[in-house]
């Protein structure tokens, strides 16, 4: 699909490299690493939580408390700090279920001005959709996968 | 009239007799804030929607207009303006507003500059007493449409620039041979559109570097000028990144400046404290540096001539998702204060 660059394409664009500031990639990974692991260690605070003081087994444990996280991770998108906190964190703040529930959230909020019908439950998955589909299929076809594996043997 | 390939020169000298500069809250915290006329405290100027509070930047720069200049709606004759939000309503609606017969013009961040040549002929050939002309961008809006929700904790890389929440206006009219200090359009050259077949939509200064360069160097060349002609040389809204491209670009087509002449706006807004990235971008960039920052340091007596080249990135979040690359445009226009060395 890509098309292919002419010689003056090509040329502008290795100059244009040499200028280009470069992504801090072992500063990113780090930043990601101390946010995503933050947000674990609540999340695991919040399912001991549960355990201590409520009937939860370790089993049993992981709804209430992803639910918990997602309603913190709405506070804090209301408040407008997980865009900055994503800023820092990257896929340290993208990756845990706060950023699923950010990515829902944040179009929730930004479509509201379209009205609750079309623009919220119209736009509400925009970012989130991708994710969910496809994570529904890949786990369709490893599931698959499995099951054709195990009759074999 | 026509000079060289692509170049208008005016030979009337159509002035930009009052300008006008609206800023969001961001914008008000920067290097230039109390250069502009109306600053807004908080992103949503109490509307209920982000388009709607685009709007008002429109209808309050142009109101400025009126109350500096003294004038009504009936003395202005045309309004030439943009933005860059779907099919241009906020700029649409303020001209609903305004009542001012009404050319809405479309090149991206180039829309500025594309809309002062405009408004500089037609006034330059009698077309028209008074035109008003300029263009806006709103952060918000503009992140919605080209990027993702604002509210979305998306990172973004080092080369992404900060689109501009601002309107930036004048008032083009005939000049007034009598009176001093007076900035007057003298020249512009009109762009053409450049591919070099980036697709980062995170890195527009660097696509559109080559197109700032290629209307820069043509500039000079149909209007046969000296390279150290202007006193400063400001490109819209290239960023760091785009404004060392371009620099380096005119540099290898043995066109020499000074490094400090050659500026961007997207540079001269934010303080180093404000986290934009690579600076500045969006319609209302170098609108509302022009109108403001650089008409008053030419009032100052700091620069007798500048050249300003906006530059816009063509492309839409459409065509990058369908994998094309990002055309871009420059158009430059040459300001000089009546009455400065000749």
């Amino acid at each position: 699909m890509k098309k292919e660059l002419k010689p003056e394409q090509k040329k502008y664009q290795e100059l244009q490299q040499k200028h280009e500031t470069k992504r801090p990639v072992l500063a990113n990974c780090m930043k990601a690493f101390i946010v995503g692991g933050l947000i674990c260690v609540i999340g695991q605070a919040v399912s001991l939580f549960y355990m201590y003081y409520f009937n939860f087994t370790e089993k049993t444990v992981g709804n209430p408390t992803v639910a918990t996280m997602v309603f913190f991770s709405m506070l804090l998108t209301g408040f407008g700090i997980y865009d900055k906190l994503g800023q820092i964190g990257g896929a340290g703040s993208a990756v845990p279920v706060t950023g699923f529930g950010n990515a829902v959230i944040s179009a929730a909020i930004e479509h509201k001005t379209e009205g609750f019908v079309l623009g919220v439950g119209g736009n509400i998955f925009k970012l989130a959709g991708a994710v969910i589909v496809w994570g529904v299929f890949s786990a369709f076809v490893v599931a698959l996968i499995k099951t054709l594996w195990l009759m074999w043997i | 009239m026509l000079k060289g390939k692509q170049s208008w020169q005016f030979e009337n000298k159509p002035a930009i007799l009052v300008s006008s500069s609206v800023a969001g809250p961001f914008e008000g915290k920067g290097k230039i804030a109390n250069e502009f006329d109306i600053v807004y405290d908080e992103l949503w100027m109490k509307e209920d929607s982000f388009e709607k509070a685009h709007r008002l930047l429109v209808e309050d720069a142009i109101q400025t207009i009126f109350t500096k200049s003294n004038k009504t709606q009936g003395d202005i004759q045309f309004l030439i303006a943009g933005d860059l939000i779907n099919l241009m309503t906020p700029t649409n609606f303020a001209a609903s507003t305004h009542q001012i017969p009404y050319l809405g013009i479309y090149n991206a961040c180039a829309t500025s500059m594309e809309g002062l040549a405009m408004a500089s002929f037609i006034v330059n050939s009698g077309g028209a007493q008074h035109i008003i002309t300029g263009a806006s961008s709103h952060n918000a809006a503009a992140e919605r449409q080209f990027r993702y929700p604002t509210e979305y904790g998306g990172q973004k890389p080092p080369t992404a620039q900060w689109t501009v929440t601002g309107a930036g206006f004048g008032l083009i009219g005939q000049s007034n041979p009598q009176m001093k200090n007076q900035p007057v359009v003298a020249s512009s050259t009109i762009g053409r559109v450049i591919d070099m077949g980036l697709t980062d939509p995170f890195n527009m200064g660097g696509a559109m570097a080559p197109a700032a360069a290629e209307t820069i160097y043509t500039h000079f060349e149909d209007l046969q000028l000296a390279h150290d002609y202007y006193d400063a040389i400001f490109t819209g809204d290239l960023g760091e990144i785009g404004n060392e491209v371009a620099f380096e670009l005119l540099a290898e087509r043995g066109f020499h400046i000074t490094r400090e002449k050659f500026q961007d706006c997207g540079l001269m807004i934010y303080g180093d404290d404000q986290e934009v990235q690579s600076g500045g971008s969006g319609a209302g960039c170098s609108a509302f540096v022009l109108y403001s920052h650089i008409l008053n340091e030419m009032k100052r007596g700091i620069y007798k001539r500048v050249l300003i080249c906006a530059t816009g990135a063509l492309f839409s979040p459409l065509s990058f998702q369908q994998g094309e690359t990002i055309p871009c445009i420059a158009h430059a226009v040459a300001i000089e204060m009546l009455g400065g060395a000749e």
